[in-house]
């Protein structure tokens, strides 16, 4: 049996009285696409930033390929082949969609003091065009992030999350606020990248419709624990989840 | 294209700069030479503040310590070169440790921590007379010696600091159009977002306060041989708030925005000398107007113009 790509064990998150992340354990496997459902305030987050080194857990562990990570900066991570959205947008609006593009893989060329002497660029224009081509944003790739829609900077932050070649990524609401166009649009890119990089995904979503057709593997969660887990159909047919967030 | 029109521009510019205090009198030579000084102490601050949005408060106490340092070991015989070295060394490493603060605060409160060092600085000059003559100051820094060339004329000097001036601005381009320069800029624009793309966050906020405060040194290695005499009143908080008036005029985070700033802030009130006791009202008027007509300084307005024609074009197409 392969070890499992991300393995998260125990993992308690306590904001005074408010317990976040109550006792949280799962493994995803590489390749594998898992969804993230539950209300607001069911801890999704706040289990993100436990496993992408944003907020500290107070107990438990996370480990990226048998390897510990817990507590690790989100740039090591990074490092090490993770990859991430923010479901607030996150673009460098004061830069074109070809500098943000380089820019989320010109940190891991070489060292901090070798960057000062490279190419302006890293060497990295042709492998931006390619991700900017395969995101159709070759209209827009050289106007600044902050003068394009809200949609296509939705698909320069994905871009960007997939520009250094991780080999997991967690996606923190990816369809919020995009027209449905753009949705299929980004979810057939995020189908075909799965396919044929063999990325493993982790993705928050509240939109049922989107996270139903991406995942192979869904897994619910309310008041920090996991209530289910299984295929789309299996947890769209829970109980305890028609309860607390799919609804009658 | 727009990097031929740039090279001849700044091609322009430099024979401009090599033949303006020609037959002009020594003030002239002076005049320009504070500029570039003063340029010199901005594109730092610019690195600091306009391309890593790190606010600081205290570039005047790193002209400070460069102009002290040169002070000390020129006074002492040693050559020029070395006094500036240990004065960009010491602000480099000055600077580094500033830096700290700024991992842990952002905006205004950063902004006071830099302008309580920039006081901090201010009395320790004042206090240490042993080391900095106190409020007397220090004076008599001999110019520097190239080889058998003495810059000690006011014309030989000016062309020392052209030289001192293209050089760092030179070396300030190669840093930000490196992959560091896009860095910083990430770094001001998203910091959370750049750290999860494996920015170290930590240590590029320290090399910008580091670079920023370097420049600063540099500048003070000049203004102690261009002046001769220096006392901590040339290096406080006002001199800093000039100083960061100066980037943002020019234009923040534009690599030419300094040194127009600097120019605005140096020649400026000597064109408008003419206006005798108007000249101060009529410089804050300028400053007042261009901040609310055009934030983007200098730069942008003159962006702002070039962009007219094609606006209008578009507007026709449409």
């Amino acid at each position: 049996m392969t070890s499992p790509h991300l393995s998260v064990r125990g993992v308690f998150k306590r904001f005074g009285p408010v317990v976040a992340v109550n006792d949280v354990s799962f493994d995803v496997a590489h390749g594998e696409i898992l969804g993230l459902i539950g209300p607001n305030g069911s801890g999704k987050s706040t289990l993100f930033n436990c496993i992408l080194g944003q907020t500290a857990p107070d107990a438990g562990s996370v480990e990226v390929d048998g390897r510990r990570v817990t507590g690790s900066r989100a740039c090591d991570l990074s490092l090490l082949g993770v990859g991430r959205t923010f479901q607030q947008l996150a673009v460098f609006p004061g830069l074109s969609v070809l500098d943000n593009i380089i820019f989320a893989a010109q940190e891991h060329r070489g060292g901090m003091l070798g960057r000062l002497f490279m190419r302006p660029d890293a060497g990295l224009t042709e492998e931006a065009d390619r991700m900017i081509e395969f995101f159709r944003l070759g209209a827009v790739r050289n106007k600044l992030a902050g003068d394009i829609s809200y949609g296509q900077r939705k698909l320069v932050d994905a871009a960007m999350a997939f520009m250094a070649g991780p080999r997991l990524v967690l996606l923190d609401e990816p369809a919020g606020g995009v027209n449905p166009t753009m949705l299929a649009e980004l979810r057939e890119r995020l189908l075909t990248y799965n396919r044929e990089h063999g990325t493993t995904f982790v993705v928050i979503e509240h939109n049922m419709d989107f996270v139903m057709s991406l995942c192979g593997r869904i897994m619910a969660l309310a008041e920090g624990r996991i209530i289910a887990d299984g295929t789309p159909e299996e947890v769209r047919a829970e109980q305890t989840v028609i309860d607390s967030y799919l609804g009658g | 294209m727009r990097g031929h029109r740039e090279a001849i521009g700044v091609a322009v510019v430099v024979a401009a700069l090599i033949v303006a205090p020609l037959g002009q009198g020594n003030y002239i030579a002076y005049l320009l030479c504070s500029w570039l000084m003063l340029a010199i102490a901005a594109m730092g601050l610019n690195l600091t503040l306009g391309y890593a949005g790190r606010i600081s408060l205290a570039q005047a106490s790193f002209i400070g310590i460069g102009a002290y340092a040169t002070s000390i070991v020129t006074l002492a015989h040693y050559p020029w070169v070395l006094g500036m070295a240990v004065g960009v060394v010491l602000c480099f490493v000055v600077g580094l440790l500033l830096g700290f603060p700024a991992l842990r605060v952002r905006g205004h409160y950063l902004a006071f921590v830099t302008l309580a060092f920039n006081s901090l600085f201010f009395l320790v000059a004042r206090n240490e007379d042993w080391l900095t003559g106190g409020t007397y100051g220090l004076s008599g820094m001999p110019r520097p010696r190239i080889g058998p060339v003495s810059t000690s004329g006011q014309l030989a000097f000016y062309y020392f600091t052209l030289a001192v001036a293209l050089l760092a601005a030179v070396v300030l381009r190669l840093i930000v159009r490196s992959p560091w320069g896009r860095a910083f800029k990430a770094l001001r624009e998203n910091e959370v977002r750049a750290e999860s793309l494996g920015l170290d966050v930590r240590r590029l906020t320290l090399l910008a306060f580091a670079i920023g405060s370097a420049y600063g040194g540099l500048a003070g290695a000049i203004e102690a041989p261009l002046v001769q005499y220096i006392d901590p009143g040339s290096f406080d908080v006002v001199q800093s708030l000039s100083l960061l008036l100066m980037v943002v005029v020019g234009g923040l985070g534009e690599f030419w925005g300094p040194v127009l700033g600097s120019a605005v802030a140096v020649l400026l009130p000597e064109a408008l000398r003419v206006t005798a006791a108007y000249y101060l009202m009529l410089y804050a008027i300028a400053v007042i107007l261009l901040m609310t007509r055009c934030p983007g300084g200098l730069i942008g307005l003159a962006r702002r113009i070039a962009a007219r024609p094609a606006r209008r074009r578009g507007a026709a197409v449409s």
